[in-house]
């Protein structure tokens, strides 16, 4: 047991923040976002984990914890090629033809494209598998019609990683195909959703009679399922890294307003605020064990749905506590430029998105408990 | 960074387990729990031979010399096996020598202690002494150091868990010192990480047990454990029983009053949680006497409160971060608030 970084570690840290340091720039237009990932490519520092023979730089799980921190540490814009980045270029890496990988992954790691994701439905979201969107075979092509939903990036994306549905005789999950889809072709329509934080980023995306060839497959025919997977478990193998610093930050001006409202001396307070600390410290701490435990056994395993599942519950009771604390004040949008109803309003979400809690502790009890199926 | 135990310790870790599943079975420990000072000689006495009394005492005083990881190691199996009698206050004692004693006092006492032929026992107060009636030694806390509590009587408390028995010393003494507060404070945060990793232990003991009866019995036609309603306890159990245990290492790494207190207040209430839920899940049967899991129960609530209960950590949390937050974290704060929204 070592809990200090090693010397590679430290010093691909201190790279990577000297680096940010001298090239990290405010970003919010689509257009700021795409030069900022523009920026990193050209830095060498997008898609770090990807295998150096493709653009990336082989970076370890560690490294890519690291990463991740370093971002949020500097204050730098999101990534707005995430998709792509995390979860579409790995799965191409892992499973598309080499056409495919010619075409995609540079796109991908300069930010020229980008990548949403079309798996949930209006009648599939936990249930992803009774997915219905359909794709009927045409000469040397699909002919997809459907609806997505939820889809993050859709309405500045290229492409889309679709699921859809191909044998609509086989058991639900063995029907299923994995494209990649053109999201300015003919018949695509997106309609963006507002959440009740009032941000924008999510849609719905409408699929009519749009034409996809065949050599957009990714995987196999009728073998999407296993394909979608395996982008889910590169989804889950960043473990979320990011978000804790978030919280950090978060938790350390709650701390701040305490003190300067005069908050800090009452004993309930202080009670409420430890909880919250020693509750975001433990995430850390589950983090590097589990990011140690994969670093060793080299397989997206279920530890991914563990820290999920422990995140989101905790940022919905630490933003309980910032009302608490702060009292009315919290719910002013003029206060502190209106920070703590949005976070509070916004970590609703975080015990639905990618998975809500109730599938996660599914997960935990089949895959990590053993205990039969429930469903 | 490597947050695992190294190859020895889990050699350590499975020896452990493999003496105490043969030497410390159930019924051994309602065996002792039975009498009146839930001590078993012949036990005790197995276990220094394996060296656990001896595992934080220096070499030079006939000691292994090992780190409090490899402490915690060992408690974590004492908890899973809810190992009886007095050495948990005998490895409690030896960590008060060794951060509080004098140089005399270390010769006398730490050897016998390796040894296995000496019990002992730390008095914080007049009340709540862990084993001191079976103790050969029996420690308080001075302005300046240790002593021996010399010419006291203890008188047993019966109380709620009855693996390890509590006492009261007499009025004529005082045990209640506020003491040296650096060697106090050392001395009970080992003592409270140790403590911690028992607590893992007894959580891993009732999430295993509870999940094999999960499997097993039928309701409906069908295992318990298919439900949703058991399954999504049963995982709650796995991230309390996790989350501790991450807390517990790092703290045993670390030895910060901070990671400790971290630790020690989130066991405080995930040791009950979890007991909790486990005898949710057994039903009736979880709340019989013959089955085994009261003894985690009760534990656990023993253990919640002693070294600090998790309001007294809470404090002590808010006491190092809140009253010492940094003007440069105000600083940054501030910047947040005004630029602002984040996840």
């Amino acid at each position: 047991m070592d809990l200090n970084l090693t010397p590679d570690e430290q010093s691909f840290r201190d790279e990577f923040r000297a680096w940010l340091q001298e090239n990290v720039f405010e970003a919010k237009t689509v257009d700021e976002l795409k030069r900022w990932q523009r920026t990193l490519f050209e830095g060498g520092w997008a898609g770090i984990s990807w295998p150096k023979q493709y653009g990336g730089r082989g970076a370890t799980l560690m490294q890519q914890a690291v990463f991740q921190e370093e971002l949020a540490l500097a204050d730098a814009p999101q990534l707005i090629g995430v998709i792509g980045l995390s979860l579409v270029g790995p799965t191409i890496i892992a499973m598309g033809t080499d056409e495919q990988k010619a075409r995609h992954l540079s796109k991908i790691l300069s930010g020229e494209e980008i990548w949403c994701q079309g798996f949930s439905e209006p009648n599939a979201g936990s249930d992803l598998a009774s997915l219905g969107t359909r794709a009927l075979k045409d000469g040397d092509g699909f002919i997809v019609s459907g609806q997505k939903t939820w889809t993050s990036f859709a309405h500045i994306a290229d492409w889309c990683l679709l699921l859809v549905r191909t044998d609509f005789e086989a058991p639900k999950h063995k029907g299923i195909t994995c494209l990649l889809a053109d999201m300015h072709a003919p018949g695509v329509t997106v309609r963006p959703l507002r959440m009740m934080s009032g941000d924008a980023g999510f849609n719905e995306v409408f699929f009519e009679n749009v034409r996809i060839p065949s050599s957009q497959v990714l995987g196999k025919v009728n073998e999407g399922w296993t394909t979608a997977i395996a982008a889910l478990m590169n989804e889950r193998a960043n473990l979320g890294t990011g978000v804790q610093v978030l919280f950090r930050r978060n938790l350390n001006a709650l701390i701040a307003r305490a003190r300067s409202m005069n908050r800090s001396a009452d004993p309930i307070v202080r009670q409420k605020l430890a909880q919250a600390y020693l509750e975001l410290e433990i995430l850390r701490m589950n983090t590097n064990r589990a990011l140690t435990s994969l670093s060793k056994s080299g397989v997206p395993g279920p530890e991914g749905s563990t820290l999920k599942l422990y995140w989101s519950e905790m940022n919905q009771r630490t933003q309980q506590i910032a009302q608490e604390v702060l009292g009315q004040h919290a719910q002013l949008s003029d206060f502190d430029n209106g920070m703590w109803q949005y976070s509070y309003l916004r970590a609703r979400g975080n015990t639905i998105e990618a998975g809500t809690s109730e599938i996660q502790r599914n997960i935990i009890a089949e895959r990590v408990l053993g205990l039969p199926k429930s469903y | 960074m490597d947050f695992d135990l190294s190859k020895p310790q889990k050699l350590l870790k499975q020896s452990a387990r493999d003496f105490l599943s043969r030497e410390c079975k159930p019924e051994r420990v309602r065996a002792a729990m039975a009498t009146d000072t839930a001590d078993d000689r012949a036990l005790f006495t197995a276990a220094a031979d394996q060296g656990w009394t001896s595992l934080i005492i220096p070499e030079t005083y006939g000691g292994l010399g090992l780190g409090v990881v490899d402490l915690a190691v060992v408690a974590e199996e004492m908890g899973r096996a809810c190992m009886p009698g007095p050495l948990f206050a005998t490895i409690f004692a030896s960590a008060a020598i060794v951060h509080a004693g004098t140089e005399e006092q270390k010769r006398k006492w730490l050897e016998p202690i390796a040894a296995g032929e000496m019990r002992a026992t730390v008095a914080l107060s007049n009340e709540f002494v862990l084993d001191a009636g079976v103790a050969d030694l029996v420690l308080r806390f001075t302005d300046d150091g240790i002593e021996e509590v010399e010419g006291a009587t203890f008188e047993r408390t019966p109380a709620i868990d009855e693996t390890r028995k509590l006492y009261r010393v007499d009025d004529r003494q005082s045990c209640l010192s506020e003491g040296r507060q650096d060697c106090l404070s050392s001395t009970i945060d080992i003592a409270a990480v140790a403590l911690c990793a028992e607590m893992v232990g007894g959580m891993q003991w009732i999430l295993d047990t509870t999940v094999a009866y999960a499997k097993t019995r039928q309701q409906f036609g069908r295992a318990i454990g298919s439900f949703q309603a058991v399954q999504h306890l049963c995982a709650d159990m796995l991230l309390m029983t996790e989350s501790a245990r991450s807390a517990t290492y790092n703290a045993a790494w670390e030895m910060t009053p901070l990671a400790v207190s971290i630790a020690k207040a989130y066991c405080s209430d995930a040791y009950r949680e979890a007991a909790n839920r486990g005898i949710q899940v057994h039903g009736g049967i979880g709340f019989t006497w013959e089955h085994d899991l009261h003894l985690y129960f009760r534990r656990a609530k023993a253990s919640e409160t002693m070294f600090g209960d998790a309001t007294f950590h809470r404090e002590r949390i808010a006491s190092l971060v809140i009253d010492r937050q940094s003007s440069a974290a105000e600083r940054s704060a501030e910047m947040l608030a005004r630029s602002s929204s984040s996840k």
